[in-house]
């Protein structure tokens, strides 16, 4: 059963028809064309597919598109526009963090979610907000250089 | 699968080892640099070969033979045309190449592939030639212009100057009388001393597109009425659709339609949860034929049992016979698992398949074999087979293979919208093509602290006879004896063996590191068994076997003293070392690692020492050699493949784990300043993190493991090797 949805992503309403089980992910990828928020693994394992509900991480392969009616929805395509995402931006391509790239739109949402919440993390805190993002290049040491270099950045 | 009709002949025994397996098929450049290019291709643009075209802006397009899965290739080669040619690197942009072998094999295979770490060796010397080509044609259109000589004008930064006169035009002034000058017949190539950007670490291109969901991946193709399908594959290898009752699936909001294939079935729908839904909802009974009786189990001890034939002698120097009849004698046997890639972006093919034609949408490795591929799968000449090459979400060897863009030809074959074919991760880990099961013998004799003989058997797939059969010789499969024949220590009666032995049924191919992945592991495990029997530090050992490897031996020298190799340890903390030629780059590692007490593993450090010869992009060697150090620490902590009743055990990443940011260890690596031709680095770093590991754990518990992934129940404190 499709039902009229609307939902508010990067700022701008959108209305569609989708089920209300239908994933978030799947939403914005085939439904309205939005392909940075990636599918990785569809059970939540490997952060490909996170997005910022309301400012926090999520992972939008296991979100219903019902659970966030009328919330603030933003994605890689947008997250340049928040103060956190343009610094972890920045630090990610002055570190050269990137190799393939595929999983970096979920690192990138999951870092910057990490450091609007807490301008200065150490180890522990990184690995809390990290360790569910999978990177298959290994990144991970560069990744969180990157995060402590947007952090100084802030400071500055 | 059409193999290169023309790969070189010469044989693993006469062509040697000495760079690593590729180099020993070099065939003769056809394109390299100078073939003519159709003057309706160039319109308005400077193009005097497949690689290089300036506009009248001076806007440089670099045409890429190589495909970007993260290695860094796009940047690297781009640096290599753009250094020859004097470029404003400010004004190049890439652009992949289309499928064309006769413009773009790799000439490593003869073929348009990307993998074995060859991008840089096997264009190094072609694409500097085509770059200092197009070069000297710019200058002999300024000098013509200017009727001066060629040889006193000079370039840079994108423009021809004449000191003399103090004129300058920029490439793009130059494009259209440039396009009419005669490529030269021969033209040198720089000095490395005059390298601008060859040996600086620039920026990669293709990364500002990938932090804003820019980038484009295969998995990203959105076409005007396309489609998405979820496939389901027989779980059992080999096995057929038998009856399929699509009924609830039909009903499932958004489903389009079932398309049976022969061993698969696909559910098409307006997007991927439909098509899931769609899926889960069908009943499909399966002909799981003879192979459902598969266990890992039993292909272990077929294994076991084939390894224990002679094999097929690969390399043979000094006396092994005699070598083995006196000294210390050293037996041991080591054993990799099956593997699955896994690469992030799950296997996804985008096909539309007209009346008259056939086009694809994908990242791969390999364009001219799915081109070809799908043509025969279409129905259409292969020119009739449009190609459009992505980003790759990964590649480490998966995308070597055609099968997911046949499978979505198929289906698409059936409806006349394009479709988008998505595998789940289960589909993904379930239905790859999986890195062999290997077992390599080890035996040895000491003489005075120092191996007098060494005798080497490997037994495994044959990758190589299924995926360039020309390159299959006198029994021997030169990628999985690869390192093994061209170990980088000297033993006076060295012998090296291989038997083939398939395992029924389930698919091997590639798998990023290729044939040096078990050598590595069995050499330098052997290494560092030998030392204790001999009753010497594992580095001193090593060195004292190093005797006519400069290259390896001051990578290792180097290793050991940045690691603070020798410095006391904890208890249950230890440093494990391997020293590795790989992919004609010299690489030296030292893990140190912590065994708690009930055997699980802290990695705290690991330092590497690369010499690759010249580092076109020193950055990306470094990243190159982290992320390959993660993906090998990965497989040895976690990567198992098994299979029982025919199928697959593993699913997804709870099951099937990848190292996380959290287990990650202090990465140093130091790339080592060499004038050498570069070396391949894409892979080195995925073959030290294993024995470096398992030699700390070594070196911390005396427990001598032989076998990935670690067994951590061998590992609890008070266990004895």
């Amino acid at each position: 059963m499709h039902m009229a949805t609307t939902l508010t992503i990067n700022g701008e309403t959108k209305s569609f028809d989708a089920p209300p089980d239908m994933p978030l992910l799947w939403v914005l990828r085939d439904i309205l064309g939005m392909t940075g928020t990636k599918f990785g693994c569809g059970i939540a394992q490997c952060g490909a597919c996170t997005v910022h509900v309301d400012g926090k991480a999520v992972r939008s392969c296991v979100l219903p598109v019902s659970a966030v009616a009328n919330r603030a929805v933003t994605t890689i395509e947008a997250v340049g526009n928040t103060p956190a995402g343009a610094k972890v931006q920045k630090a990610w391509l002055e570190a050269e963090v990137i190799q393939c790239g595929y999983c970096q739109s979920g690192q990138i949402m999951s870092a910057a979610a990490l450091l609007a919440a807490t301008p200065n993390p150490d180890d522990a805190d990184i690995d809390a907000a990290m360790a569910g993002n999978i990177c298959r290049c290994g990144t991970y040491v560069r990744i969180r250089e990157a995060i402590k270099h947007a952090a100084n950045g802030r400071q500055s | 699968m059409n193999a290169p009709n023309n790969v070189s002949r010469r044989t693993l025994l006469t062509g040697g080892l000495a760079t690593g397996f590729l180099l020993a098929f070099h065939l003769p450049l056809r394109a390299a640099g100078n073939e003519p290019v159709q003057r309706d291709a160039t319109d308005g643009k400077f193009a005097p070969n497949a690689f290089i075209r300036i506009d009248e802006t001076g806007r440089t397009i670099l045409m890429m033979p190589q495909v970007e899965m993260g290695q860094g290739v796009y940047t690297s080669i781009a640096m290599i045309l753009a250094e020859e040619l004097d470029a404003d690197w400010a004004k190049v942009d890439v652009q992949h190449a289309p499928p064309d072998d006769k413009l773009y094999a790799n000439p490593v295979f003869g073929l348009q592939a990307t993998g074995g770490s060859t991008s840089i060796r096997a264009w190094w010397k072609p694409l500097r030639t085509a770059g200092a080509s197009a070069r000297a044609m710019l200058v002999q259109a300024a000098a013509s212009q200017w009727g001066v000589e060629p040889a006193s004008c000079t370039t840079s930064k994108g423009e021809v100057a004449h000191a003399a006169s103090g004129r300058k035009l920029g490439y793009g002034a130059l494009a259209l009388a440039a396009q009419g000058q005669t490529p030269p017949k021969d033209v040198a190539v720089k000095d490395p001393k005059d390298f601008v950007l060859i040996g600086q670490p620039l920026k990669r291109l293709d990364t500002p597109d990938k932090v804003n969901g820019k980038a484009l991946y295969g998995i990203d193709a959105i076409l005007p009425g396309m489609k998405i399908a979820a496939i389901a594959n027989c779980p059992v290898f080999g096995g057929k659709v038998g009856k399929v009752d699509d009924s609830a699936a039909l009903k499932v909001a958004g489903v389009r339609k079932v398309v049976v294939l022969d061993d698969a079935v696909a559910v098409i729908g307006d997007h991927m949860w439909a098509a899931k839904k769609g899926l889960e909802a069908l009943k499909i009974e399966w002909n799981e034929g003879p192979n459902a009786k598969i266990s890992t189990r039993d292909i272990w001890d077929d294994l076991r049992r084939a390894s224990e034939k002679d094999g097929a002698v690969a390399k043979s120097t000094g006396d092994i016979a005699k070598g083995l009849s006196s000294g210390d004698k050293f037996e041991a046997s080591y054993e990799l698992p099956f593997l699955a890639h896994a690469s992030m972006e799950p296997i996804n093919a985008t096909v539309h398949v007209r009346p008259d034609a056939c086009e694809i949408w994908t990242g791969t490795q390999i364009m001219t074999r799915v081109q070809s591929e799908a043509a025969k799968a279409a129905g259409v000449p292969v020119d009739k087979v449009i190609v459009n090459q992505h980003l790759l979400g990964g590649g480490f060897g998966r995308k070597l293979e055609p099968d997911m863009v046949v499978a979505a030809v198929k289906i698409a074959k059936q409806v006349d919208y394009p479709v988008k074919v998505i595998w789940t991760r289960e589909e993904d880990i379930q239905h790859d093509v999986y890195r062999p099961v290997y077992r390599d013998q080890v035996t040895a004799t000491l003489v005075d602290g120092k191996v007098s003989a060494w005798k080497y058997k490997i037994a495994g797939a044959a990758v190589i006879a299924r995926w360039l059969p020309p390159a299959f010789q006198k029994g021997v499969d030169i990628d999985a004896v690869d390192a093994a024949a061209d170990m980088p220590y000297d033993f006076p009666n060295f012998h090296v063996e291989y038997v083939r032995a398939e395992p029924p049924a389930v698919p091997t191919g590639f798998w990023r590191g290729v044939g040096p992945n078990n050598n590595v592991f069995a050499f330098e495990c052997a290494m560092d068994e030998l030392a204790r029997k001999a009753g010497k530090d594992p580095v001193e050992f090593r060195r004292a076997n190093l005797t006519k490897n400069p290259r390896a031996l001051a990578v290792l020298n180097l290793v050991a003293e940045k690691s603070g190799w020798g410095q006391k340890l904890p208890p249950r903390v230890g440093r494990g070392v391997c020293v590795q030629p790989s992919f004609a780059s010299y690489l030296a590692t030292v893990v140190e690692a912590e065994i708690d007490d009930i055997g699980e593993i802290v990695l705290r450090r690991v330092t590497s020492v690369v010499d690759t010869g010249i580092a076109v992009n020193p950055d990306t060697v470094k990243a190159q050699i982290e992320g390959g150090l993660i993906f090998g620490l990965t497989a040895a902590l976690y990567g198992e493949i098994t299979i029982d009743k025919g199928r697959v055990q593993q699913s997804n990443f709870h099951d099937y784990r990848m190292m996380r940011i959290n287990e990650t260890p202090k990465i140093e690596v130091i790339v080592v300043k060499s004038g050498e031709a570069p070396g391949g680095i894409g892979e080195a770093g995925v073959n030290a993190g294993p024995p470096a590991l398992r030699n700390a754990i070594y070196a911390a518990t005396g427990v001598a493991l032989r076998r990935l992934p670690i067994d951590r129940k061998l590992l609890a404190a008070g266990k004895k090797a």
